[in-house]
């Protein structure tokens, strides 16, 4: 296993840059973070009226980014879908990636991280059944396990060349799949089990953070297979990113529902409780830093809709990238800053502070994405080397000695060589073999 | 001649093997395995207070005693506030301060007094920062809220570690060396009541309170939640609070609500009470009302 490791590491000069920009940011953040540990989170904007930020706003999104894993399982392994069945991998491990960065944005988030283990099952103490928060903590955990086991089988089966065995494979696809919509159910109660925060305090938000999170899911999805069909070997088959495309629509649909659902039933009786939603749409007492804003994340998410109704843009590669774009970022601001302002704005007693994210909370924000997204680039730069078959079984390896019997994919390179390379020269490459 | 490999793996090796014993140091330093205050035997409580001891008389000064009185039997606290004697001079939030050793910079206090116009209980239009020459001032009245120790307080319903508690004799507790700071309760809390320490919190040497209790004044460190305790180091042993003695006016009455015959019992028996919201069904233990 350990000649694998550094072919994760080889690759051409977009790589190199993409993995030393990743690793800049990560050195960034980490800088940032001991300043956060040694100060404390003063540096961050956050005060007691508006006690979480875009940590816990990042830490939301992204849990829906990683229950939306089971948008390609389900095609794929109960309704046997084979052109998703074949990229199922890489949702696996954008799950596995996401939740990672979840647990990394709650543990940033800790006034006293050295406390941490105080939340670790069996050595602290956790507060059972009432928090949602520690039930939080417990999917979360589990769900991380879940989506490195499953692609680890699979994977493990390919690189030794025989087929995954069902009898394990599909108990652990059904625990997944149910275990997928409970992390994004119980963060959603984390939320709305608050009366004291009235616009968290609707039933309706439960079904809205999966109809989002089914939305975004699928939009960052699509972006990836598109990189992956691009500048990799894997074949991407189209297909596969019209099916997402089309959940995609029908879950925007359906976020952009229960959001209109919620304005009406707020706005209507105009309550005392519509002032949170109304700082959002119009600002407060001169308050105005969401306003524009919000009506931003609503104008994407609901142009990408109209769009996507029809079926031209919906099928169309090229456009569907500016959709996904709109929609991650549309989304991104709804869940992530937006539903917090609705919260805290006014405070439980009435007071008005807009919290403004600092330099320092943003840099260590952008390092946890940083972090996500290079284990994500490992884990799957691993899984497309293993699914082309350039690492094999240890057997097969040697049996097959290089040059004996030259690849026709990979220009006759020796096996075990990388080969995600700029389109430009993977062309090249194959019109030489022609 | 060294492969990139084995460059890779022996600084690896290297730089653990040099942050290692500081990462051993740093978890064995005093009171990180500290347990959760109700899970510790009385030897284990008796050694943590006297860490504790040492570490405030270091600190601050040579007369600081931490205590870990328990509840009283057959006691149940609570505090009726009269809205019509209060004139929002704040002294009750002073004399907080100065027993419940609080932060100064960044200032952190228990109790915030809202200047509400008159003909209004919405908290919304209520200001916390009001700078006057003279209170009160005309038009206006001032509702102090700290924390309303409720019955059914949803700050401890959603502390993912139990770090905070409502003791026997109804005053909500916080463990500040078992709180991780995740401010899930100053999200919960329908009145604001929590302060969390944003940063180490500064407090002088002279100007320290010395008698502590566990769970009441002694001083929280960066990364913990804090709030109001009715005072339990001094309540647990028979006397007021500190905001009810320094109110100048005597708005604020405190007592038993097991007993019959108590101050707060009387109140309840003859003036209409309110409670901040009521429809979240919190059943706060502190009661308002115009007397």
């Amino acid at each position: 296993m350990a000649h694998i490791f550094p072919l994760l590491l080889k690759g051409g000069i977009g790589y190199y840059l993409w993995l030393s920009v990743l690793g800049i940011a990560i050195a960034a953040g980490t800088v940032a973070y001991i300043f956060q540990v040694r100060y404390g989170l003063i540096i961050t904007g956050m005060r007691d009226p508006f006690p979480w930020g875009i940590y816990i706003g990042n830490f939301t999104f992204l849990v829906g980014i990683a229950a939306a894993a089971i948008l390609v399982m389900i095609p794929s392994y109960l309704y046997h879908y084979q052109p998703l069945k074949e990229v199922c991998i890489i949702g696996e491990l954008l799950a596995a990636s996401s939740i990672i960065m979840c647990l990394l944005f709650i543990v940033l988030d800790l006034g006293r991280p050295d406390r941490f283990w105080h939340i670790i099952p069996l050595i602290g103490q956790l507060h059972f059944p009432q928090s949602m928060m520690a039930w939080d903590c417990l999917v979360l955990w589990g769900y991380l396990l879940l989506n490195l086991i499953i692609p680890w089988y699979i994977l493990t089966c390919k690189y030794q060349g025989r087929q995954p065995n069902s009898r394990i494979l599909m108990p652990l696809v059904y625990l997944s799949v149910g275990w997928a919509i409970s992390i994004h159910t119980v963060t959603a109660f984390i939320y709305s089990s608050l009366s004291a925060v009235p616009s968290w305090y609707q039933a309706v938000m439960t079904p809205r953070f999966l109809a989002s999170a089914f939305t975004t899911g699928p939009a960052i999805l699509i972006l990836i297979l598109q990189i992956i069909g691009r500048y990799t070997k894997w074949p991407v088959e189209k297909k596969a990113l019209f099916k997402l495309s089309e959940i995609m629509t029908i879950a925007l649909f359906f976020n952009l529902f229960m959001f209109g659902a919620e304005i009406f039933l707020e706005s209507y009786a105009k309550s005392s409780h519509f002032v949170h939603r109304q700082y959002l749409l119009f600002g407060l007492h001169g308050h105005t830093a969401c306003v524009i804003p919000t009506w931003i994340s609503i104008a994407l998410q609901v142009g990408c809709l109209t769009f996507l109704l029809f079926p031209g843009f919906r099928y169309n590669p090229d456009l569907l990238n500016l959709f996904c774009g709109g929609i991650f970022a549309g989304v991104w601001f709804d869940k992530g800053i937006g539903l917090i302002a609705a919260g805290f704005i006014p405070s439980s007693i009435g007071e008005i502070f807009e919290y403004h994210p600092t330099l320092p909370e943003i840099i260590i924000t952008l390092g946890i994405w940083a972090i996500g997204l290079f284990i994500f680039t490992l884990l799957a730069r691993l899984a497309i080397l293993i699914e082309a078959g350039d690492i094999r079984g240890v057997r097969q390896n040697q049996s097959e000695k290089p040059g004996q019997k030259p690849d026709v994919k990979s220009g006759g390179k020796s096996d075990g060589e990388p080969d995600v390379q700029p389109k430009a020269q993977e062309a090249l490459r194959s019109r030489k073999v022609k | 001649m060294i492969t990139r490999r084995e460059f890779i793996e022996k600084s690896a090796l290297g730089a653990s093997l040099l942050t290692l014993p500081s990462l051993i140091s740093g978890c064995l330093s005093e009171g990180f395995f500290q347990n959760h205050l109700k899970k510790m035997s009385r030897e284990e409580l008796d050694r943590a207070i006297q860490r504790m001891e040492k570490k405030y008389r270091r600190a601050f000064s040579e007369q600081v005693e931490v205590r870990a009185t328990p509840a009283q039997e057959d006691v149940l606290f609570g505090m009726a506030l009269d809205l019509s004697k209060c004139i929002g001079c704040r002294r009750c939030a002073k004399s907080c301060v100065r027993e419940n050793n609080q932060s100064k910079d960044p200032q952190i206090e228990w109790i915030d007094v809202l200047e509400m116009k008159r003909g209004t209980l919405e908290l919304d239009r209520g200001d916390r920062y009001y700078q006057h020459e003279a209170v009160p001032v005309k038009g206006h009245f001032y509702l102090p809220i700290q924390c309303q120790q409720c019955q059914n307080p949803p700050c401890v319903k959603v502390c993912p570690v139990k770090a905070t508690w409502k003791e026997p004799d109804g005053v909500v507790v916080i463990d500040y060396d078992w709180c991780i700071g995740c401010r899930y309760c100053l999200a919960a809390c329908p009145y604001g009541a929590r302060k969390y320490n944003w940063t180490s919190p500064s407090l002088a040497a002279n100007e320290m309170n010395p008698k502590m209790h566990y769970l009441g004044n002694r001083p929280r460190d960066k990364g913990e939640v804090e709030k109001c305790t009715f005072c339990l180091q001094r309540t647990r042993e028979g006397r007021y609070p500190a905001c009810v003695e320094a109110c100048p006016t005597g708005a604020r009455k405190f007592g038993n609500l097991l007993d019959p015959e108590s101050v707060v019992r009387q109140i309840l028996a003859e003036k209409n009470v309110f409670v901040l919201k009521p429809e979240l069904n919190t059943q706060p233990r502190f009661y308002y009302y115009f007397g």
